[in-house]
């Protein structure tokens, strides 16, 4: 039975409408491969006997003819998002017991679909970091190894957890969050595909906020086709979201397949970088050989303002931060710290409550955002934000439809390698991704390759707003000539 | 720019979180390496350039201006460490 994890989602369903096998029976495969897998630490909760009942349910309404599109589909969901009645905590201890009575609304989109939860995944706190080692739960572990090595490596962040059970094989799909990169990032590090959509495709009601101008939903899945099929059930407006736009939802997997001919794709000369790995430049060009093959053309793009993003990220980020967390006081939900007057609670209910990372971040945010600094700082960052967003209008106005560009700097690093006497060093992991969170655009990660010490290596193609249907096009050209990547077992 | 441990004590009381005076010349130390990496913001030429505002070019929606949802107080107050009723308790404000 433990054949059925290795199943992508397309073939899961068609085995469900087949009756070749339950959902019940696709369900308990994946709970015995979380168990197996606690060493990955991807979950931080696992629910195996809600997991039961909604396939039981499932299966019924797929004996009677009445499956909704993931009808069946067990998926792991990201602990920033409410459920109803299940822990969540983002990962931090400042959220402790919360158990929300509300359901965000993209999960109980999937849930109205028919899929199946089978735990919480673990992320960094609050979605802060890129490594998943910022989670109050403790790292998690990256089933990809480097070749001939017992080291444990990250599986990238904020979505280490999603990243790692997906690659792992403990779930079909998960859901995701990415404010700087934190969908893409971790499915490069894993070799699954991540799609951050369009800011405002995904409703973020019910998702723990940390920069609400930056902050999408998506999915990691384990083909470009799966990422569709999830997506377009997350998809969709929501009147409790008012940055959620109505307009309809495509059906994404009919964007797979499509002829890529005539396709015009930017190729952005200020990505590369000096010093950039070779295997990274290498990499870029054959993903550029391969949608050429394909048929699409090559033009080289310029991005002025690129190395500009991460810096005004580093300021817009912490300051909306810095106002979100401002409801973490103690009162209302979660940690509380003893203390003699109200201050004070507030003083020590956040000093205990929040990790460095996250109290580094909200200051650096309290900060920017201060009597004297407003100007300096943010303003200017919005301003910059601006020239970043026209960076790319420019490009799409002379008629570009996607630009190439590679998803990291580097491959998975080991735990604790990286941020430890700077936190700038664990920033610049976000350096190829954070520039389509500032203009709010569309960006997918698709696995590419692999280095030399056997680590896989993604590609990112960076749509026009609304046009995620052409980032599935090309990613499945991508998928196609690369092939699918599966770790060794060794947990 | 760069902050002093002063200034840590005071961003630490505004975003109210006890810092306690060891940890201070660490945060100094942090809060400073982002504020040099950022500071590079400052050479861009940023005159007439309007602030983003809204990522996504869209009317901003005005909800119904009627009641669609309340009488959930035993909701809002289930997650909170110390309650009387349907009251949050903290400690005395006022003498």
């Amino acid at each position: 039975m433990t054949d059925l994890t290795s199943l992508t989602l397309a073939e899961a369903r068609k085995g469900l409408a087949d009756k070749t096998f339950t959902s019940l029976e696709l369900t308990d495969a994946h709970l015995s491969a979380i168990e197996a897998a606690r060493v990955l630490n991807a979950f931080v909760m696992e629910t195996p006997d809600q997991a039961r009942a909604m396939a039981r349910e499932a299966d019924g309404k797929i004996a009677k003819g009445d499956a909704g599109p993931l009808a069946g589909i067990p998926l792991g969901i990201k602990d920033l998002f409410a459920t109803k009645g299940v822990r969540t905590t983002a990962c931090s201890k400042i959220l402790g017991n919360f158990v929300p009575t509300y359901e965000s609304t993209v999960t109980s989109q999937l849930w109205r679909d028919g899929a199946v939860m089978l735990g919480k995944l673990n992320n960094d706190e609050f979605a802060m970091g890129s490594s998943n080692e910022t989670s109050c739960f403790g790292p998690v572990g990256n089933p990809w190894r480097r070749d001939g090595s017992n080291t444990t490596l990250v599986p990238g962040g904020s979505s280490g957890g999603s990243a790692s059970a997906v690659a792992a094989l403990l779930c079909m799909g998960a859901t995701a969050t990415d404010t700087g990169g934190s969908i893409r990032q971790p499915a490069a590090f894993t070799a699954t595909v991540g799609i951050k959509p369009t800011y405002g495709r995904c409703s973020r009601w019910g998702i723990v906020a940390f920069a609400s101008s930056l902050d999408q939903a998506g999915p990691i899945a384990r083909s470009v086709r799966d990422a569709a099929m999830l997506l377009r059930s997350m998809a969709g407006h929501d009147p409790k979201d008012t940055t959620s736009v109505d307009i309809p939802v495509p059906d994404y997997e009919a964007a797979i397949g499509k002829s890529v001919k005539g396709m015009k794709i930017g190729i952005p000369r200020e990505y590369r970088l000096d010093g950039m790995p070779a295997e990274i430049e290498k990499l870029w060009s054959e993903g550029a050989a391969w949608l050429k093959a394909a048929g699409a053309e090559l033009v080289e793009v310029s991005l002025p303002h690129t190395k500009y993003a991460l810096p005004a990220y580093y300021i817009v980020a912490p300051a909306e931060a810095s106002s979100n967390l401002a409801r973490y006081d103690g009162v209302r939900y979660g940690l509380r710290e003893p203390a003699k007057n109200i201050i004070e609670l507030y003083e020590n209910t956040r000093a205990s409550g929040f990790g460095a990372e996250v109290k580094r971040r909200v200051m650096i945010g309290t900060y920017v955002l201060s009597a004297g600094y407003y100007d300096a700082y943010y303003l200017r960052a919005q301003k910059v934000r601006t020239l970043i967003k026209k960076d790319f209008e420019d490009c799409f106005a002379k008629g570009v439809d996607a630009i190439l560009t590679p998803a990291t700097p580097s491959a998975a690093f080991g735990i604790g390698e990286k941020g430890g006497a700077d936190p700038v060093e664990m920033y610049l992991n976000d350096i190829f991704t954070v520039t389509v969170n500032m203009a709010g655009l569309p960006g997918i990660a698709v696995p590419a390759g692999k280095d030399a010490q056997g680590l896989p290596l993604g590609l990112q193609l960076i749509g026009r707003p609304f046009d995620e249907e052409t980032l599935f096009s090309l990613g499945e050209v991508i998928e196609q000539a690369a092939g699918r990547f599966t770790p060794a077992r060794w947990w | 720019m760069s902050v002093d441990a002063a200034t840590v004590r005071r961003i630490a009381h505004l975003a109210r979180i006890a810092v306690s005076e060891d940890e201070v010349p660490h945060l100094q130390g942090e809060l400073n390496a982002m504020l040099a990496f950022v500071e590079q913001l400052s050479e861009v030429n940023v005159e007439g350039v309007e602030p983003m505002t809204s990522v996504t070019p869209m009317q901003m929606k005005r909800r119904q201006d009627v009641v669609n949802d309340g009488e959930i107080a035993d909701d809002i107050v289930a997650n909170a460490p110390a309650t009387e009723g349907h009251f949050f308790l903290v400690p005395k404000v006022v003498e």
